[in-house]
């Protein structure tokens, strides 16, 4: 079963990450020595401004810890895996592969709309899934994009959000990566309808469930640029952290 | 207007140009505001006729092996440069990075291609400004000095060689380097005209400024275009997001790619105080990054506290603010000019800035026919005048273009065309 085997994914990550985290006060060791800096935030921002980029992260200690735990994940098993799929596989078959990965996952684009009652996405996204899986053969294809229909990406973080649910602390889950209170919650109600309502119930074969999770797994870091430590900017974590923050305000927004 | 009517109008206006060739055809750029011309990617249909790929591997050089590296920068290990490589003998290119950049990003791979396509080996360095640079290959750990800069990019250059020595046949070496990395090339190549270890044949500086001061104030200058400065930079940027979430409504969908954005652009032309202050981001953004490194890599005091010791999970957030509200004038005056003081009490800032031009070099420039000079007439960074001073020092040696911004127009195929023949010897 998909649930299971994620559920114990997570826990196995969460457990690691706890493990790899000693000692993670956030703040730097002073000593008798330590002399203040020539220039200070309380001097350069007015008293009481709260910047976007203080996102509310009461976990950093933790969150440090999985991001670091996260880029040792890609490191030695995510991405060797991701680069040996792509040796294998012609460029062709892993874009038809991305396709009818989408293809199945439009399931939670349409249940999200529906949730949030955008009935002109909710259209646009069963279009899609009926054009794709008829004409785009099994959703090997994605005709429907070249004929105006555009993905509609919803899921239940924004469906929370769309009814009002801030975004609560911020989270740095193991191997899924940054999220925070609301999108994790999103993520597990979304994985659950998945697994009990969407395309796994409908083919109800345990092989069928595992294969495709695994390859959904590796297509979607493919298709993901993102590499722990790799902007070059020593604050990637405050950047990533309040990227995250505001492009799901956008993705809420709309 | 209908968005089909768009796309044909766009595909003749777009069509035009190839439609009038010529014998030989005139330089069309399609941005002729100088700010578009930088932040916005050049449509493909300009583009050099440059390969998708080229044989490229990356590698590490330890120019200080025995330094102890701070466990916030626990990820730091080794300068990482990359080799363009043919089978046969051929002529090295060594291309030094601009601000802030990497010997990856996109405008050091795109003249690694076309370099690659003419014949030639290409060793890619990072910018000196860039972290990687600073905790792993400056010996002074404070940027912007381009003597000292030079110095710590030939000392590169020479590891970088020996690493790659066994692999490849070199018949020769030239340099080049863009917008920072144009302004140090020079500098290394005076200081190479001393040492002699490579003896560059030719060395081409892209976009260079005339005084980096000057230069980096400008850019700097340019937050100013955020109505209420850097403290309002929360509104302005929810602002942005704003308008990126009108653009996915008005558009139907929503892609953070260069296509996207062209197609979002043309649609809802920005405006020009929004450019500016996109380019005044963009540029704060890489020089904070600069600041705290150079900072937390002496011991700290300027942004940092001096004596704390920051673990691989120290909270960042309060340098991050600070650093993003130090300008390079505040740098400039109360880390850069006070550490070389320490070396030279005699140093006086309005002494430093000078050392920072390239007019503190014009004789060597003037009588060094090697050196070569690409630019564009409506460069950003530059000041009123600085252009007409590049013309008179470089005489024919130099090619400005009439637009392109600051390297913009870097990866057209007229700019190409003239870096390939300049190092084939055949400009003019």
């Amino acid at each position: 079963m998909t649930l299971a085997r994620k559920s114990k994914m997570i826990t196995f990550g969460l457990l690691l990450s706890i493990a790899l985290l000693s000692g993670c006060s956030t703040l730097p060791k002073t000593g008798p020595d330590t002399v203040p800096a020539q220039r200070q935030q309380a001097d350069l921002v007015p008293d009481g401004t709260i910047l976007d980029v203080e996102v509310y992260d009461p976990m950093e200690g933790f969150n440090r810890g999985a991001y670091r735990f996260n880029h040792y994940f890609d490191k030695f098993l995510y991405l060797p895996i991701v680069k040996g799929y792509q040796f294998i596989m012609p460029d062709y078959i892993e874009d038809r592969v991305s396709s009818f990965v989408d293809n199945v996952y439009e399931f939670n684009n349409f249940t999200n709309s529906l949730f949030q009652l955008k009935f002109k996405k909710t259209g646009i996204t069963l279009s899609r899934f009926v054009v794709n899986t008829t004409i785009g053969i099994a959703g090997l294809w994605d005709p429907a994009t070249h004929w105006g229909l555009h993905r509609q990406s919803e899921d239940f973080g924004q469906t929370l959000g769309h009814y009002g649910v801030g975004h609560g602390p911020f989270i740095v889950l193991p191997i899924f990566g940054p999220s925070n209170l609301r999108d994790t919650t999103g993520l597990a109600v979304d994985t659950v309808a998945f697994s009990v309502a969407g395309p796994p119930a409908w083919v109800d074969d345990d092989t069928t469930t595992m294969v495709f999770t695994g390859v959904a797994a590796i297509d979607k870091r493919k298709r993901t640029p993102f590499r722990y430590y790799g902007s070059g900017s020593p604050f990637e974590y405050e950047q990533i952290r309040l990227l995250y923050t505001k492009k799901r305000e956008l993705d809420i927004a709309d | 207007m209908r968005p089909w009517l768009t796309s044909i109008v766009l595909l003749l206006l777009l069509g035009l140009p190839a439609a009038t060739i010529a014998v030989d055809k005139p330089y069309f750029y399609p941005y002729v505001n100088p700010l578009e011309a930088t932040v916005m990617e050049l449509p493909s249909y300009y583009h050099a006729d440059i390969p998708e790929k080229a044989p490229t591997k990356t590698f590490k050089v330890y120019p200080f092996p025995e330094r102890e590296i701070p466990k916030v920068f626990w990820y730091e290990d080794g300068l990482v440069c990359s080799l363009t490589y043919q089978k046969k003998e051929a002529p090295l290119i060594f291309i030094v990075a601009g601000t802030g950049a990497r010997h990856n990003s996109p405008k050091m791979v795109n003249m690694q291609k076309a370099l690659y396509q003419a014949g030639y080996h290409v060793i890619s360095i990072t910018s000196p400004t860039h972290m990687n640079f600073i905790v792993n290959a400056s010996s002074t750990m404070t940027p912007g000095n381009l003597r000292e800069d030079a110095k710590d990019l030939y000392n590169v250059m020479q590891l970088a060689m020996a690493e790659v020595k066994d692999d490849i046949k070199v018949s020769g070496y030239h340099l080049t380097g863009y917008s920072l990395g144009g302004i140090q090339s020079a500098f290394v190549s005076m200081l190479d005209e001393e040492k002699k270890i490579f003896d560059f044949e030719r060395v081409l500086l892209i976009n260079p400024p005339v005084n980096l001061y000057t230069s980096v104030n400008i850019l700097d200058g340019m937050l100013d275009n955020i109505p209420g400065g850097i403290n309002n930079f929360d509104a302005w940027f929810d602002n942005v997001m704003k308008k990126l979430a009108e653009a996915e409504e008005k558009m139907g969908y929503l892609e953070l790619n260069g296509d996207y954005i062209y197609k979002a652009y043309k649609r809802f032309p920005p405006r020009e105080d929004f450019l500016a202050a996109l380019v005044g981001v963009s540029f704060r953004t890489d020089s904070s990054s600069m600041i705290f490194a150079s900072d937390v890599m002496k011991g700290g005091g300027f942004i940092t506290p001096k004596n704390v010791e920051m673990s691989n999970s120290t909270d960042l957030t309060p340098y991050y603010i600070v650093a993003n509200r130090t300008s390079f004038e505040d740098y400039f005056k109360g880390d850069f000019v006070p550490f070389f003081k320490k070396r030279d009490p005699s140093l006086t800032e309005e002494k430093m800035i000078k050392m920072l031009s390239l007019k503190s070099i014009e004789p060597y420039l003037k009588s060094a026919n090697k050196i070569g000079l690409m630019g564009n007439e409506d460069d950003i960074i530059l000041a009123p005048g600085e252009i007409g001073y590049l013309e008179q020092v470089f005489g024919n040696r130099a090619k400005i273009f009439p637009t392109g911004g600051h390297c913009g127009n870097m990866n057209h195929q007229d700019a190409v065309d003239f870096m390939v023949n300049f190092f084939a010897g055949q400009e003019g």
